[in-house]
């Protein structure tokens, strides 16, 4: 056992994920990342501190008891690490991989300072695959508590706090407006970076906890959140995410080849498009795409159009490198495989060819002025820097807004300005029993924050339930 | 999955289906439509739903087959088994007492114009109503169209039965006065009826089915400019003020994937599970 060795120093470098060559990989929707051998997992686990006061759990949305599954990894104790990941987090192969573990975790990870964080996503990652491959333990179920719990939609928080409640013997269903489980794990997330197979084997894993799912009910139009309370439902979760796409409003931008991400991805994701004609949902890429925007979903969009045959993608990003929110190792992996990045440019409008297709898209320069609420430099545009790209494939990845179906089908619902629904810290809404959490209360965000939101969530919806029991 | 419970075949290629969906039956109002996916490996398509029975616990639409999904549909039976239908979608038609009101509709979406004016009747309208097709026998439900309005009209393009096209209604509407005018069919036809009623000033709707992929709000892929303005066809319509859509634009997004619709057809009808050769 490693651990009876004599401990050797630390290494100040992280073991490096085994990845496809990039020229390999932007041809295919593999897994990019390949995960950690056991091997390497044993490496890198050996670079823990085991400090006495762990910092990386503090940056920890659901606060995974970090440095004891590390530990147990450690000492080839892999069931009982993976178990100890579950107390608090359902989903750890999904988090392994898309979790931004460096402004979390491992930012605050001691070793951090001296060289690199231990990765800590990548053991956990190589846990959750482990445990998978050997088959999951099917989890004890407990005695049940009477108590019914709708949860409205079935990404990240929905699962979350299915997964929750579920193991605290609450009967939860489970509502989700798609055809397939997942929500944002599966018509966002590209295949290449979050196999849909794994969502698939964290959605088992919640309905093995007890969970009932219900594909293509789209609450609000089907029962709405008050209807569920009447009928039974002893408290909901809205767990809807930020649906709605943003459009920039401009001239053309209603022309054949230019989709929103939501379109081009829920495409690509979710409906297999890349398989057309097997799978029936077709897409049409030309040979010069360009992504407006400079986030995840921009990235995932670039990557996905380039696995598509694509001859060249270039990202159009109005600020510059360091003000891009996307993940620092997507924007590398991105580079690596050949996409191009054209930074302080904004598009003005898109000019079609004579079958309404687009041709090409005005772009004007921008340079960045003092910080704006965001606290990153603001882009302004350049007068006169007005200049044209051919293009045959624009993807508008600029942002997406709450859904607004629940909202406008529950009464007394209270909602922000931005259509987002209020909520306090622990998801609860001004309506009794109803609680929101995710992109629906945050605005467009990352999946742990919503599985975060989703814990906190589930746990107040506990206690509610709890003392509803006891008022009886 | 959702289980065929009858099949009617309406005219050539127009077929009805009712399949059993209590949820969705005890929800849908006039105006609405679903999503309908029939294996995992089809694509998602909106159709206008043409009656529902709560009771029953079920929803009947009708379809055209034109691609390889509404053909592969066409083939499935009564007891077959669908594999999602999602519904009711989109905002239900504002049903109200408008007094004379003109309702027209063109092909498939013929069986759903029987649900409408059968809605606008029971609160108290006087309905005309317009039925059209390309051709006599392309034409159908005229009894029970007639039986549930108060005048009536056939038009086909060639003017084999009926009135020969659709400039008959400019008379129609030189000698009455309607107060609302709901037209559901074909984008051209939608567009001239538009163009008709609007020097009349008549308060015209139009149900757009543009292309859509999730059909509750999250792609966008349906948007349609009315009166300036991005709406998305899913959740702002399906129905919008026809004088303000902008037509030719909504022509050339349907048409934006007609390639990949063809090439999608002839691969299912000759090495796909029709194997019909295209006959």
């Amino acid at each position: 056992m490693a651990e009876n060795n004599p401990r050797p120093k630390p290494k100040k470098e992280a073991v490096p994920m085994p990845k496809q060559e990039p020229k390999i990989r932007r041809d295919n929707f593999n897994e990019v990342a390949t995960g950690y051998t056991e091997q390497q997992a044993l490496e890198e686990a050996s670079r823990c501190l085991q400090c006495p006061k762990p910092q990386c759990i503090t940056g920890c949305p659901v606060e995974v008891p970090i440095p004891e599954f590390v530990k147990l990894l450690r000492e080839g104790k892999y069931q009982e690490a993976i178990k100890k990941i579950k107390e608090k987090n359902a989903l750890p192969a999904i988090c392994g991989r898309v979790c931004p573990q460096e402004e979390q975790c491992q930012e605050k990870c001691i070793m951090g300072k001296v060289g690199e964080p231990v990765s800590i996503g990548r053991l956990e990652r190589y846990l959750a695959d482990w445990e998978r491959k050997k088959g999951v333990e099917t989890p004890q179920k407990t005695s049940p508590t009477g108590k019914q719990v709708a949860v409205v939609g079935s990404g990240p928080a929905g699962l979350t706090v299915a997964a929750d409640l579920a193991k605290r013997g609450h009967k939860v269903v489970i509502f989700e407006a798609l055809h397939l489980p997942g929500g944002v794990l599966v018509y966002g997330i590209p295949e290449f970076r979050l196999p849909k197979s794994i969502v698939q084997a964290e959605v088992d894993y919640v309905k093995k906890l007890g969970a009932e799912l219900f594909n293509g009910y789209l609450i609000g139009r089907i029962h709405t959140v008050p209807e569920l309370l009447k009928r039974g439902f002893d408290a909901v979760f809205i767990g809807t995410g930020a649906g709605l796409p943003a459009f920039m409003g401009l001239p053309g931008e209603n022309l054949g080849g230019i989709y929103s991400a939501s379109e081009f991805l829920i495409r690509v994701n979710l409906m297999k498009s890349y398989a057309f004609p097997t799978y029936d949902t077709p897409i049409r890429l030309g040979r010069h795409v360009v992504v407006i925007g400079g986030g995840n979903v921009a990235m995932d969009s670039a990557r996905s159009a380039l696995r598509l045959g694509a001859e060249e993608v270039c990202i159009v990003y109005r600020r510059s490198r360091e003000e891009m929110p996307a993940r620092h190792e997507e924007v590398e992996n991105a580079e690596e495989e050949g996409i191009l990045c054209k930074f302080l440019a904004n598009p003005k409008k898109f000019f079609g060819d004579e079958k309404g297709w687009v041709k090409a898209m005005e772009c004007v320069c921008m340079e960045l002025g003092p910080p704006d609420d965001s606290g990153r430099r603001r882009p302004v545009p350049v007068k006169g820097s007005e200049f044209v790209m051919d293009t045959d494939t624009v993807i508008v990845a600029v942002g997406r807004s709450p859904n607004p179906i629940i909202q406008s089908t529950t009464e007394g619902l209270a909602v922000t300005k931005w259509g987002t629904i209020m909520a306090d810290e622990n998801g609860k809404t001004n309506i009794d029993g109803v609680y929101a959490g995710g992109d629906i209360v945050t605005g467009e965000a990352t999946v742990i924050s919503a599985m975060g939101a989703g814990k906190k969530a589930a746990k107040a919806m506990h206690e509610y339930l709890v003392k509803k029991s006891a008022n009886r | 999955m959702y289980e065929i419970l009858s099949k009617k075949d309406l005219a050539p290629k127009i077929k009805l289906f009712e399949v059993s969906a209590p949820p969705i039956a005890e929800k849908t109002r006039p105006g609405q439509f679903l999503m309908l996916i029939i294996d995992e490996k089809g694509e998602r398509i909106p159709l206008t739903i043409s009656d529902y029975d709560p009771k029953k616990g079920s929803v009947s639409f009708a379809f055209n087959e034109v691609g390889k999904t509404t053909k592969q549909l066409g083939l499935m039976k009564k007891g077959d088994s669908i594999l999602n239908i999602t519904g009711p979608l989109g905002m239900p038609s504002s049903i109200k007492k408008y007094g004379n009101v003109l309702c027209i509709g063109g092909g498939v979406m013929i069986a759903p114009l029987l649900l409408q004016i059968k809605a606008l009747r029971e609160a108290g309208n006087t309905v005309t109503a317009v039925i059209g097709a390309r051709i006599k026998n392309l034409l159908f439900n005229q009894n029970e169209i007639k039986a549930a309005s108060d005048k009536f009209y056939t038009a086909t393009d060639d003017g084999s039965t009926g009135c020969k096209g659709l400039s008959f209604l400019k008379e129609v509407l030189d000698k009455e006065k309607f107060d609302r005018c709901i037209a559901m069919g074909p984008v051209v036809m939608m567009k001239e009826v538009s163009a008709l009623t609007k020097p009349h000033r008549i308060p015209t709707v139009v149900n757009l089915m543009p292309i859509m992929v999730d059909g509750m709000g999250m792609c966008g892929v349906c948007r349609v400019t009315v009166a300036g303005k991005m709406k998305f066809g899913c959740v702002d319509g399906p129905e919008f003020d026809g004088h303000e859509v902008d037509f030719d634009e909504l022509v050339n997004r349907q048409r934006m994937f007609l390639p990949e619709e063809r090439l999608s057809s002839l691969v299912w009808e000759t090495v796909g599970g029709c194997k019909c050769g295209g006959k």
